[in-house]
């Protein structure tokens, strides 16, 4: 089936099962590869995307239920890592192996949008991402960096 | 581990390279078939640097970067003598050769914590003879003399003139000459960069997306595809209708194995579908009624057998019959999974010509010699590229990932990439070995420690992996932690059983370490509160004749205020040395009905000699969490054969909300340089449930440490 997408400011066109999450269209029809799989059941944050400029875990959600959202991923946050989460993981050096951070960044991003102060217990509470390199504490300080920047 | 190390000579000989860059590298006997194809190539294979007409530097990473940050330690190893500003240098990963070779396993891999104690002194004196070589072509080019001339950030000046060249400038000329083999190395007073934090060269590709993991290798004509493994471990496949699969729109093929499927479609969510709808007949073998009870049983049945000896000071039976006051405990700990965030996978392209393979691998060096193994191909076919790894934690040392996309795409006809999913990945690990421990201890009248016993079960990961590193019955692996202990005890006697368990088992972060300094360090708590003496004072005793280890203990019990925690919190500490660094923790935690809180973890470490310090400190943090989750989460149990748990959903992992404040120290003593990767992992547990004794007078003798006492998280 025939789906029309609007990704990072790009319309496309993807012919899918109806029920194809939304990751794999991203990964494997448009080669967009920031967006990663970690659960494939919504766990893990790896695949956070944003639609209408919400995060959304990509992994779970069909493409068929995207309808005409606009679509952003890590690759289209900025073309120059300007954006002031990618230069506060930046000078906080965040990633270790990096598998989570696209994921972590466009969780981060979307909080930002809606709360532009997040204290502790607010990230604590809104960013359920697991890092398994254990970068959290490095994330936190990079929040409150880009939330002040 | 050091049997059969590459002479200094061989390891460190220069070769140069046509092609625009010079290539400073290794020269280890190559045919010369394979030496002409390097020379008519501008690639760097077997070479360790290239230096770019702009006078950037590249600098080839043959080690796997998996988060530890060797994509940017190994270059700056190379850069600190090579003078060249950190803003210039560049890296990318190496192919298999010999030039990677990690000298400690003499093979191309990465894991023990190993990277830099390898390359330390070898990449060094790579970057010094590089740059006298570079000083020699300058001097020849300005027809001075080369000890006339200075050289910084890529410059050689000549002094009395002020004429200069660029090392871009006579790269060519250097290429010509050769290069000298011993130059003196920098004292560490004068480093610009060693020491001091340097950005990663990795961060940039890992805040945009760009950054190329196991999973985003994408080739021409490449398919992708899923594997479903036997649910027990050694079982077979007996058959499978590929009907159901097929019918899916995008799958191209069902191959059956000996013991697992891989469906091959054209996205990874057809192949999953597709797997999904197969109902494969299997054939369970042995294993089939395996259980955790059984796992227990077969564990708890090594503490009546006799083991082997591993360690052994003074009498420790004797001592035992003497001490005035004596304590026993028995230790448990579960298997685990590694969970790395990046599920398993590989790209394979097999074909008439030769193979290619792709993987987030961390044994890039065993891959030639697994295709051959596997396709009959001959090694010298065979490429390899390592990708980032999204996590290795010991995982990726395994082969059977590779080994799936192999056989895929040999079957095909056509590149393939083996995704697994996370329940795969989950259920069929290489795991952490449970172990069972007794120790027993005792005390003088006046609370000296005097003896200490151990008797270790578990299953070994050697046994299978490096089946010539044990001897006389043990793997030092699943005795580590305990054996090597550096406390000073008179009467010592540490045993091991070797008991399988049908659970495949294998490197897993810190190895024995993660088991034994859990026990280690809980009975030192438990002995110290049998003598009545503060935990850190008994340790010091311990260690009075260990200075290292002695000065991060003191440094520990500064600051982390050892004694005074805040209101409402108590302390538990613990202090292991593994990897050839000293790691003491102090965990500040509250209970509050029976609501474990975990406020603080402080840590002091002493890696003799630091590269990163920005990494150590990272690395630290990293292992903590990870040993955090261990701590308060992990288990895997079995069930009619099979790994009950499946997703992060019933594998809980440490996320934000219990995530500690963590107060990292380096106190780097210039002792001999140690590994970073694992080393802050064996204290967490034991300082948690040191400190969990300190607030509720509970002992918490099973991992994870809710099991067996009654908190929640």
């Amino acid at each position: 089936m025939n789906f029309d997408l609007k990704v990072n400011g790009e319309s496309h066109s993807v012919d899918v099962d109806p029920d194809t999450p939304l990751l794999w269209v991203l990964r494997d029809n448009l080669e967009l590869t920031g967006t990663k799989f970690g659960c494939g059941i919504a766990q893990c944050g790896a695949c956070t995307v944003h639609l209408d400029g919400k995060a959304q875990r990509a992994c779970v959600l069909p493409v068929q239920a995207v309808g005409d959202q606009a679509i952003t991923t890590i690759e289209g946050i900025s073309t120059d890592r300007g954006h002031p989460v990618q230069q506060a993981w930046i000078d906080e050096q965040v990633p270790q192996c990096g598998y989570c951070q696209s994921g972590m960044i466009m969780a981060v991003t979307s909080l930002l949008a809606e709360n532009t102060q997040p204290t502790d217990d607010d990230i604590d509470g809104a960013i359920t991402n697991i890092c398994r390199c254990g970068t959290y504490n490095r994330i936190r300080k990079a929040i409150h960096r880009a939330a002040s920047a | 581990m050091n049997a059969n190390q590459l002479s200094r000579r061989q390891f460190l000989k220069s070769s140069t390279l046509a092609g625009g860059a010079l290539v400073i590298g290794f020269h280890l006997p190559l045919s010369r078939r394979r030496a002409q194809a390097i020379a008519a190539s501008d690639t760097a294979i077997n070479a360790w640097l290239k230096i770019h007409a702009d006078n950037t530097v590249t600098v080839l990473v043959g080690s796997s970067e998996m988060g530890q940050g060797v994509f940017t330690s190994i270059p700056m190893l190379l850069a600190e003598e090579l003078e060249i500003d950190w803003s210039d240098v560049r890296a990318e990963m190496a192919p298999v050769a010999p030039a990677y070779t990690n000298l400690i396993f003499n093979m191309q891999a990465t894991g023990g914590s190993t990277t830099i104690r390898s390359f330390y002194e070898a990449l060094r004196q790579v970057g010094a003879n590089t740059r006298e070589l570079l000083v020699a072509a300058a001097a020849q080019d300005m027809g001075v003399y080369a000890g006339e001339c200075v050289v910084a950030k890529g410059i050689v000046t000549h002094t009395a003139s002020g004429e200069a060249r660029k090392y871009a400038e006579v790269a060519s000329i250097a290429a010509q000459l050769t290069p000298p083999e011993n130059t003196a190395l920098k004292p560490a007073s004068d480093w610009k960069i060693l020491g001091t934090p340097a950005q990663r060269l990795d961060v940039p590709a890992k805040v945009d997306g760009s950054a190329g993991f196991g999973v985003d290798v994408q080739i021409d004509g490449m398919l992708v595809a899923t594997v479903r493994d036997c649910p027990v471990f050694g079982g077979k496949l007996k058959s499978v209708d590929d009907k159901p699969a097929l019918a899916v729109a995008g799958v191209k093929a069902v191959i059956p194995l000996e013991t697992a499927f891989i469906v091959v479609a054209d996205g990874y969510w057809p192949a999953k579908k597709g797997a999904d709808r197969l109902q494969p007949e299997w054939d369970f073998g042995q294993n089939a009624d395996n259980s955790s009870e059984k796992i227990s049983t077969l564990l708890a049945s090594g503490l009546e057998q006799a083991g082997n000896n591993a360690h052994t000071v003074g009498d420790a039976k004797v001592a035992l019959q003497a001490a005035a006051k004596t304590i026993e405990a028995i230790y448990e700990s579960p298997i685990l999974a590694h969970s790395t965030m990046e599920p398993m996978n590989a790209t394979a392209s097999v074909t008439a010509d030769g193979v290619e393979v792709w993987a987030p691998t961390q044994g890039q060096g065993i891959v030639p010699q697994v295709v051959n193994g596997v396709l009959g191909t001959p090694v010298e076919k065979v490429q390899v590229h390592t990708t980032f790894l999204g996590g290795g934690f010991g995982r990726r040392f395994e082969m059977d990932f590779v080994v799936y996309a192999l056989l895929a795409s040999k079957v095909v006809g056509a590149p393939v990439k083996v995704m697994w999913s996370r329940e795969e990945d989950t259920q069929h690990d290489f795991y952490r070995p449970p172990s069972l421990a007794k120790v027993q201890g005792g005390l003088t009248e006046d609370n000296k420690l005097v003896v200490m016993q151990a008797h270790i079960v578990s299953p070994s990961i050697m046994s299978r992996v490096f089946p010539d590193w044990v001897q006389n019955g043990i793997d030092s692996s699943s005795v580590e932690g305990i054996a090597d202990s550096p406390y000073s005890i008179p009467n010592m006697s540490v045993d091991y059983v070797m008991q399988e368990v049908g659970v495949p088992v294998g490197f897993w972060r810190s190895v024995g370490n993660s088991q034994n300094g859990f026990v280690m360090e809980s009975f030192m708590d438990e002995l110290a509160d049998a003598g009545g003496i503060d935990p850190v004072e008994l340790r010091r005793q311990l260690l009075h004749d260990k200075p290292d280890q002695l000065a991060v203990l003191n440094k520990l019990a500064e600051v982390s205020n050892w004694g005074n925690p805040g209101e409402g919190r108590h302390q538990g500490v613990a202090i292991v040395e593994s990897f050839g660094s000293i790691v003491g923790e102090v965990a500040e935690v509250s209970v509050d009905n029976d609501e474990l809180t975990l406020h603080k973890v402080t840590c002091v470490v002493d890696c003799g000699t630091i590269i990163n310090p920005d990494t150590v400190e990272a690395q630290m943090q990293s292992s903590i969490i990870y040993g955090l989750t261990a701590a308060l989460y992990g288990e895997i149990t079995i069930d009619q054969g099979r790994v009950q748990q499946s997703n992060f959903h019933d594998y809980q992992m440490v996320r934000f909300a219990q995530t500690p404040e963590i107060d990292v120290h380096l106190a780097p003593s210039g002792r001999e340089l140690g590994g970073i990767g694992e080393p802050a992992l064996p204290p967490l547990a034991p300082a948690v449930a040191n400190a969990i004794f300190s607030a509720t007078g509970k002992r918490a003798r099973k991992l994870p440490l809710t099991k067996d006492i009654q908190l929640t998280v």
